[in-house]
């Protein structure tokens, strides 16, 4: 048996449709089977409410008197991107305000405006002979643009690895705080009821497909950015109306110590055509996996701790070598499920028809990574490769003459077989002249806990660990720890006026 | 029921809190204590009964006390139920009802404010009754 998307269409114009939930779908094949499901339901919907950062809307201004040809453009005092007309420009939703930095950004403009309130326009020119103006500063609401589309380049992730921190200090992500020591895991996504997960080959979601954004009815304008749905991952493009949308399912937010986001609501209706959609929205919280990805390696291919599915997820604790650990979910399952069901009202109240896509996305495409040309500076090019070194059973007044002579502040510690089992600094030096007290020896004041780099490791995460941990040199180790080298604050001076500053 | 207690360096080299348990007999839980050089600050919990001779002593020893009523503050028109905070608090302050939607057990936070710094919608707040 298989239906048409015409008489779908009829019987939500007669209001006669069946419309379950992602969420209610799996019960009800497993009570009907395969075809009594297949008979019975018309549309399934489903939902997400998570933080969307590639997410953004287009504003029309409409034109002043006399009039001017925007080039830069601040609302609120976050930069729009003005470079597509005289009175158009783009918000994104991560752009932060250039005076309340991560407390404030485009996100908080689109909700302040979807909200009602106020926005501020300021916008510079160079004045031209057809638009002489050269600034302008008013105040703005959404009902006074000509238009507010919210356009994002990359919502609805199908799932998203979950995140957790193996490093010895807390990382703050746009996972959210992750605790040392695997201490906990954060994830996003609503697992059964996101929409690409109830249509992973996408027949049935594609470009001109109607959904619910922010409240509003939007569609799927197709292929979302970096999606990768033949690994699981694929993304969409979608837009909807701002002036429709409800701050409900539109909300600005901060993740503390790396920027603002916006959670954004998406739903999306699947006709159930024949018996492939049927089984793909019986898909269970126990089908989708995911991995946990270790945050606290520091590069793009992080590694993977272990794979949990969304029911593991969802239940809130998972054991960890051993342990239990404490699971957070980022985005808002509560949420997810009000928009499936406010989608579910929609269409059974004959608002909203269903369609096919106008245009067909690739499942079987894959994200690659970024070509680079020009790799960037690794420690081993500026590392000072003078290394003065201390054994621990030597005096404190020998390392304070080594600190002299060498003209360096750090001392590393090494023991016999030349590896690092400490650090002394001046500092250091200087505290045990004036406590003297009952200490001699260099073990006696030196620091055991050292944080080191590697030679191939990128400058931007040494300069990062001597940020964090507010010191001022790094010994760089070899595979056996033994130094090889140091990287202090005065040789960061190297990639000025070097090759890399281009 | 939680006190406040603070007291400014001289007393705090003084073991103020160990004094108070062994005269009073009580058995005082610090959940959190900061000292730095000029003051300190500790979190204390005792049993209700004996707030008011706990207070007196500890008032008696030079420390200031006030008494929290509540610890921390949700407001539901931000909060968008997304759990941030379930998993980051070492009080396990917060969790999810049957249909996800965050439930608080105030009774359990020591005011840490880990919760306030991270919540990804503002939404969570210190609110100190005296």
């Amino acid at each position: 048996m298989k239906k048409t998307i015409h008489q779908i269409n009829e019987r939500i114009r007669d209001g006669n449709a069946r419309v379950v939930t992602a969420e209610e779908m799996p019960a009800l094949v497993a009570e009907l089977g395969e075809e009594g499901a297949l008979a019975e339901v018309d549309v399934v919907t489903t939902g997400t409410f998570g933080a969307m950062c590639s997410s953004g809307g287009f504003f029309n201004f409409g034109h002043a008197d006399p009039p001017i040809r925007m080039e830069r453009v601040w609302l609120n005092d976050v930069e729009a991107y003005a470079g597509l007309a005289a009175v158009d420009a783009f918000i994104g939703a991560t752009q932060q305000s250039t005076t309340r930095e991560e407390n404030y950004g485009g996100a908080h403009v689109i909700e302040d405006f979807i909200a009602g309130k106020a926005v501020e326009l300021r916008a510079i020119s160079r004045g031209t002979d057809c638009y002489p103006r050269r600034t302008i500063t008013t105040d703005l609401l959404l009902e006074n643009l000509n238009q507010a589309i919210m356009c994002n380049p990359r919502n609805g992730y199908q799932r998203y690895n979950a995140a957790c921190n193996s490093t010895d200090r807390v990382l703050h992500t746009y996972m959210g705080m992750l605790l040392p020591g695997c201490g906990n895991v954060t994830y996003s996504g609503a697992g059964l009821l996101n929409p690409i997960s109830n249509d992973p080959h996408f027949r049935v979601i594609g470009s001109g497909v109607p959904c619910l954004l922010g409240g509003a009815p939007g569609m799927v304008i197709g292929e979302g950015t970096q999606a990768s749905p033949a690994g699981g991952f694929g993304t969409l493009m979608v837009t909807a109306d701002m002036k429709q949308m409800d701050t409900e399912y539109i909300r600005a937010a901060t993740m503390t110590g790396y920027g603002v986001t916006l959670y954004v609501g998406l739903g999306i209706p699947i006709p159930i055509l024949d018996i492939e959609t049927v089984r793909s929205t019986a898909v269970r919280d126990e089908d989708i996996w995911v991995d946990i990805i270790d945050y606290g390696v520091p590069s793009r291919d992080r590694p993977s701790i272990g794979k949990v599915n969304y029911a593991m997820l969802k239940s809130g604790h998972l054991e960890i070598n051993g342990e239990e650990v404490r699971i957070s979910s980022l985005s808002s399952l509560r949420r997810a499920r009000r928009v499936a069901s406010d989608l579910k009202k929609w269409i059974e109240s004959g608002k909203m028809p269903v369609c096919l896509p106008t245009r067909r996305i690739d499942p079987s495409k894959r994200v690659g990574p970024m070509r680079e040309t020009a790799q960037g500076p690794r420690v081993l090019e500026i590392m000072d490769r003078r290394v003065i070194t201390i054994s621990e059973d030597e005096p404190i007044r020998d390392a304070a003459k080594k600190l002299l002579k060498g003209e360096t502040n750090h001392l590393p510690v090494i023991n016999g077989k030349g590896v690092l089992v400490g650090i002394v600094t001046t500092y250091d030096v200087s505290k045990a002249v004036v406590n003297p007290e009952k200490i001699s020896h260099v073990r006696d004041i030196m620091r055991r806990r050292v944080i080191t780099t590697t030679a191939d490791e990128p400058v931007d995460i040494a300069v990062r660990k001597l940020e964090k941990h507010n010191i001022s040199a790094l010994p760089v180790v070899d595979g056996e720890f033994r130094v090889v080298g140091m990287l202090t604050a005065m040789d960061l001076g190297k990639l000025f006026g070097g090759r890399w500053l281009k | 029921m939680k006190l406040l207690v603070t007291f400014s360096r001289k007393e705090g080299k003084k073991p103020i809190i160990a004094q108070v348990v062994r005269d009073t007999g009580v058995l005082v839980n610090v959940e959190r204590a900061i000292i730095d050089s000029s003051e300190g600050e500790a979190l204390i919990d005792i049993p209700d009964e004996s707030c008011r001779v706990v207070k007196d002593k500890l008032a008696d020893l030079g420390a200031s006390v006030r008494i929290l009523e509540e610890e921390i503050s949700l407001d539901e028109n931000e909060c968008v139920d997304c759990g941030a905070c379930i998993s980051i608090c070492p009080q396990e302050v917060f969790s999810f009802d049957e249909e996800f939607r965050l439930r608080v057990d105030a009774k359990r936070c020591v005011l840490c404010g880990r919760c306030i710094e991270i919540c990804p919608h503002r939404a969570l707040s210190r609110r100190v009754e005296i």
